[in-house]
């Protein structure tokens, strides 16, 4: 299988300017990478830096040092040095993210945030909804829900409208950052019907799963991140 | 995978756009780029030259320094200084919009609602009178109004309906470019919520080009692809929007994600 994302050397530090300018340095020489159809797991204790690698491929946090590749056939694309319209076309197009939360905009009905990934690359609105309302219904978010804006969901429904989000469009690589965490058995088991399916599409997933039952179910490879730990 | 990006030329360029008022400075070596369907927020505290740098865009002001340059609708990019006072007047009539913080600004408040939207097309050579209130109700709708008031003066409209109104009157000449000073300033937080709401649609929908300028970082988040961060009249950050609100470097940055209440 083709490598789809590799990472090269890969170092993140935050500096406080507010504590005083303290470095606190994240990861340093992160190196590992992903083939299409295939799901790396990234573990680790919390603070390890799992969270901030998956943000630093997503373009949410700036990479200080390395390469962060998409690999297309031949060619190649650096995300590390992408200008915010290539991370913004990388986004519609190739990389898709599940954050841990999910940022809901006031008044804006679950149906519309689950289907908006589809409809800004172009999918009518109609064919986009159908689209929608099954990958909800596949996560047991039932019809009454689909009209309401999701802030006053619970964390569990929140996660999987979430999830419906981020696994609507066809994208060659997704990010998942705690997929499952405040999810009960059955809609575990849902998310992980999900995932098997993109891997069998050939869709690379990079993962971050505390739980060893998930984790067991969807990695091909675990990559332990404390071996990319800083040297402080 | 397509990892292409359509490289179309920006429809508007921005060099080095420098003003000051006698010594102090209004705004100090300002440079971007901004593409079609890109909405580009700024922000930064009181005085820091973000309404300055708007003014300079629209032409309001004039630079004493940098340039601006669009690119009209024949395709042709040209330096606005070299346009005349006609074709100026032509494209703030048409391709540019401007909202104001404070409706009474952007709006004739002696006219009726439906006449405030219709002036514009007016302006644009519509004639039948038919078809101009057709076009004003149907914009007084996609902004929320209940078209019912459409022979309304503003003076009789709620805050929010005037922003909203000012909204309809910019936007219903389709123009490619908007510029937005504080458009949620002022509202309550759920008059707000319901505006911004609009705003993100309607700008998705017309593939609209904005500069939005506001003190209010959510709103940056939720309107905007990309930030500029000033600070003394000059540019001290930029980059994508979750970016620089999530991995902030500079100093002054930092501390204005960090006095941001959450709650």
């Amino acid at each position: 299988m083709m490598t789809a994302l590799e990472l090269c050397d890969v170092a993140k530090s935050f500096t406080m300017h507010l504590q005083g300018g303290v470095r606190l340095s994240v990861v340093a020489s992160v190196t590992f990478s992903v083939r299409a159809g295939e799901c790396v797991v990234l573990a680790g204790p919390s603070g390890a830096g799992k969270s901030s690698i998956l943000k630093m491929i997503f373009g949410n946090y700036r990479c200080d040092q390395g390469q962060i590749l998409v690999r297309d056939g031949g060619r190649s694309f650096d995300i590390a040095t992408a200008t915010p319209r290539q991370m913004l076309a990388l986004r519609n197009n190739t990389i898709g993210y599940v954050s841990q939360f999910l940022r809901a905009v006031p008044r804006v009905p679950t149906i519309d945030v689950v289907a908006e990934p589809l409809i800004v690359c172009g999918t009518p609105r109609g064919a986009a909804h159908a689209k929608a309302a099954d990958m909800l219904q596949q996560l047991n978010i039932c019809g009454a829900l689909l009209n309401l804006p999701p802030a006053t969901f619970s964390g569990g429904e929140q996660q999987r409208v979430n999830i419906a989000r981020g696994f609507l469009p066809d994208l060659p690589i997704l990010l998942l950052d705690e997929p499952t965490a405040s999810l009960d058995a059955d809609n575990r088991a849902a998310v992980q019907k999900l995932i098997a399916e993109k891997k069998r599409h050939g869709t690379a997933i990079v993962a971050v799963v505390h739980d060893e039952n998930v984790r067991e179910a969807i990695a091909d490879r675990i990559v332990e991140v404390t071996q990319f730990a800083a040297a402080a | 995978m397509n990892i292409a990006v359509n490289e179309s030329e920006p429809l508007l360029i921005v060099e080095g756009l420098t003003k000051f008022f006698g010594r102090q400075i209004g705004c100090r070596d300002v440079s971007f780029s901004l593409h079609e369907g890109e909405v580009m927020a700024v922000v930064g505290e009181s005085g820091s030259g973000k309404t300055t740098l708007l003014r300079l865009l629209s032409m309001q002001a004039e630079a004493d320094a940098g340039r601006v340059l669009y690119r009209m609708r024949d395709g042709v990019t040209r330096d606005l200084a070299t346009l005349g006072e006609a074709e100026l007047r032509f494209l703030a009539r048409t391709d540019w919009g401007f909202v104001h913080q404070d409706p009474a600004l952007g709006l004739r408040m002696a006219v009726s609602g439906g006449a405030n939207v219709g002036e514009r097309l007016m302006a644009v050579g519509w004639r039948h009178y038919g078809n101009i209130r057709e076009a004003a109700t149907d914009w007084l709708s996609r902004v929320e109004i209940d078209t019912g008031r459409i022979d309304d003066r503003p003076t009789t409209y709620s805050g929010g309906m005037r922003q909203r109104l000012q909204i309809a009157r910019n936007l219903v000449t389709q123009p490619r470019l908007v510029l937005m000073d504080e458009p949620t300033g002022g509202l309550d937080v759920s008059v707000q919520a319901r505006l911004l709401d609009l705003l993100r649609n309607l700008v998705a929908v017309l593939k609209l080009s904005a500069v939005i300028v506001t003190h209010d970082l959510a709103v940056a988040r939720l309107l905007s692809h990309r930030i500029m961060v000033m600070k003394g009249g000059e540019v001290i950050e930029s980059g994508l929007t979750d970016q620089v609100l999530d991995d902030p470097r500079a100093p002054y940055t930092q501390l204005l994600v960090a006095s941001i209440l959450q709650p």
